[in-house]
């Protein structure tokens, strides 16, 4: 069980090893895209300081739904999935790894990324702090509700829309309390709550996500 | 319907492999029924030959036998139990499907082993080696399977019979597409060591001249449109 996650995990971490422009284009995207508010909004400090945790956030967020529509598509392509699903090994097992790989590949350096983004919107360091430990948080999440998302829009068209339509509102609770705990940080509460509750709904993604995935991709072969 | 008559082989296996047994069988792929009524035993130690048109559910059979569809109707067993709860099924079974299952940015040791960890098959590197130089595909052996032609790849894909040492069933759509006639050969030879150490088979082919050198049963679904 724990030689096949490892065996998934390893492969997809090769293949994007393999691919490395590919693998980095999400956090490219999250880092133009947080880029562009300054732009839009206006370069008052003040302003920005005061979205700048949730502007960070919504980027992150896209770019991690942008990213996880490919998850199980080539897999799917080229049999590898069928010899997966076939394998005798949990479905929940494969869908982890996968899961995590993606984390691995997309998540972290978002989260890497976020100090920088943060300094570039004038944040303080103590939200910067806080920032970068709701991200560590909130992007596996992302990560698993995404794969889920992305193994039930497997084999349809235009499945990269239909994923961000379903898998967004699954995602906003990780959102709320994400961007609140910076929030909290700056209007001098603890961001502990807030942190709990990140915590909270990662085990329970990671508990239940893997399940919904491989059941998913399973009707999904048929 | 098929041949029923006991396969005294079967019995002479200390611990024999179960019989893939479908019952009654239908397929419908959106409204058009492709085959009903279909009776099928693969038994230890045999070969089973799926032939028929294009489009008249071959493809669709492999899938309901390998579990990985539900049919309309009937039932797949492994010996007792259905395919898709049937225990030791997913060991024992290795289905080659038209899709080669390799990666295009992995190189084929890579790709071969990873098929042979997740399915819990010896994949130690001098296994996957000497699986390779089965298939002739040795000297290839750490090129990135998207440099490899069609006939390579189904070489490559095909090495992971030659990782299988125990009694299991395989079930291969169009194993032969793409080989050549060394190819070919290799194949046949592997199948038949499989045969022999008492495993059991289920393939389609188009080509018949592929199958000549095996001891087969055919099966013709075009019976059952």
């Amino acid at each position: 069980m724990s030689s096949a996650f490892s065996a998934v995990y390893v492969r997809d971490l090769r293949l994007a090893l393999r691919r490395r422009v590919e693998a980095l284009l999400p956090a490219i995207f999250f880092v133009v895209a947080v880029s562009l508010f300054p732009l839009g909004v206006g370069p008052e400090p003040q302003t920005l300081r005061e979205i700048a945790a949730g502007i960070v956030w919504v980027c992150a967020l896209l770019a991690s739904m942008l990213s996880v529509t490919s998850l199980y598509a080539g897999d799917h392509l080229d049999g590898s999935l069928e010899q997966m699903m076939l394998s005798g090994q949990p479905g929940f097992v494969i869908a982890s790894a996968k899961a995590a790989a993606h984390w691995t590949v997309t998540g972290a350096p978002l989260v890497l990324a976020a100090p920088l983004i943060g300094l570039l919107l004038d944040m303080s360091s103590a939200a910067l702090a806080t920032l970068v430990v709701s991200l560590l948080l909130g992007t596996p999440i992302l990560s698993l509700l995404g794969g889920m998302g992305a193994a039930l829009t497997l084999g349809l068209r235009s499945a990269g829309v239909l994923l961000i339509l379903l898998i967004l509102p699954l995602t906003i609770p990780a959102l709320i309390f994400g961007a609140g705990a910076v929030g909290a940080v700056d209007s001098g509460l603890s961001s502990a709550g807030h942190f709990s509750l990140l915590g909270a709904l990662l085990i329970l993604t990671a508990l239940t996500a893997p399940m919904a995935t491989a059941l998913a991709l399973r009707i999904a072969l048929e | 319907m098929f041949p029923t008559a006991p396969v005294p082989a079967a019995s002479s296996y200390a611990a024999g492999l179960p019989t893939l047994t479908a019952t009654d069988l239908a397929c419908r792929r959106g409204n058009r029924l492709l085959f009903s009524g279909v009776n099928l035993a693969v038994r230890a130690g045999q070969a089973t030959w799926l032939r028929g048109a294009n489009g008249r559910g071959k493809t669709s059979l492999l899938r309901l036998a390998a579990g990985l569809a539900v049919p309309d109707s009937g039932q797949v067993t492994w010996g007792e139990a259905p395919v898709r709860r049937a225990p030791g099924y997913a060991q024992q079974l290795v289905f080659v499907a038209h899709t080669n299952a390799l990666k295009d940015d992995l190189t084929v040791t890579e790709s071969l082993r990873f098929l042979a960890l997740i399915c819990g098959r010896n994949s130690k590197l001098e296994s996957v080696h000497a699986a390779l130089q089965a298939v002739d595909m040795y000297s290839r052996r750490d090129a990135l399977v998207r440099t490899l032609s069609q006939g390579q790849r189904r070489r490559a894909s095909l090495a992971r019979l030659a990782l299988e040492h125990t009694k299991s069933i395989w079930i291969l759509d169009e194993p032969f597409d793409a080989l050549d006639d060394d190819g070919v050969q290799r194949i046949n030879k592997l199948i038949s060591a499989h045969l022999a150490r008492g495993g059991s088979a289920l393939l389609t082919s188009h080509q018949a001249s592929s199958t000549a050198g095996l001891n087969m049963t055919e099966f013709d679904l075009d019976r059952f449109a």
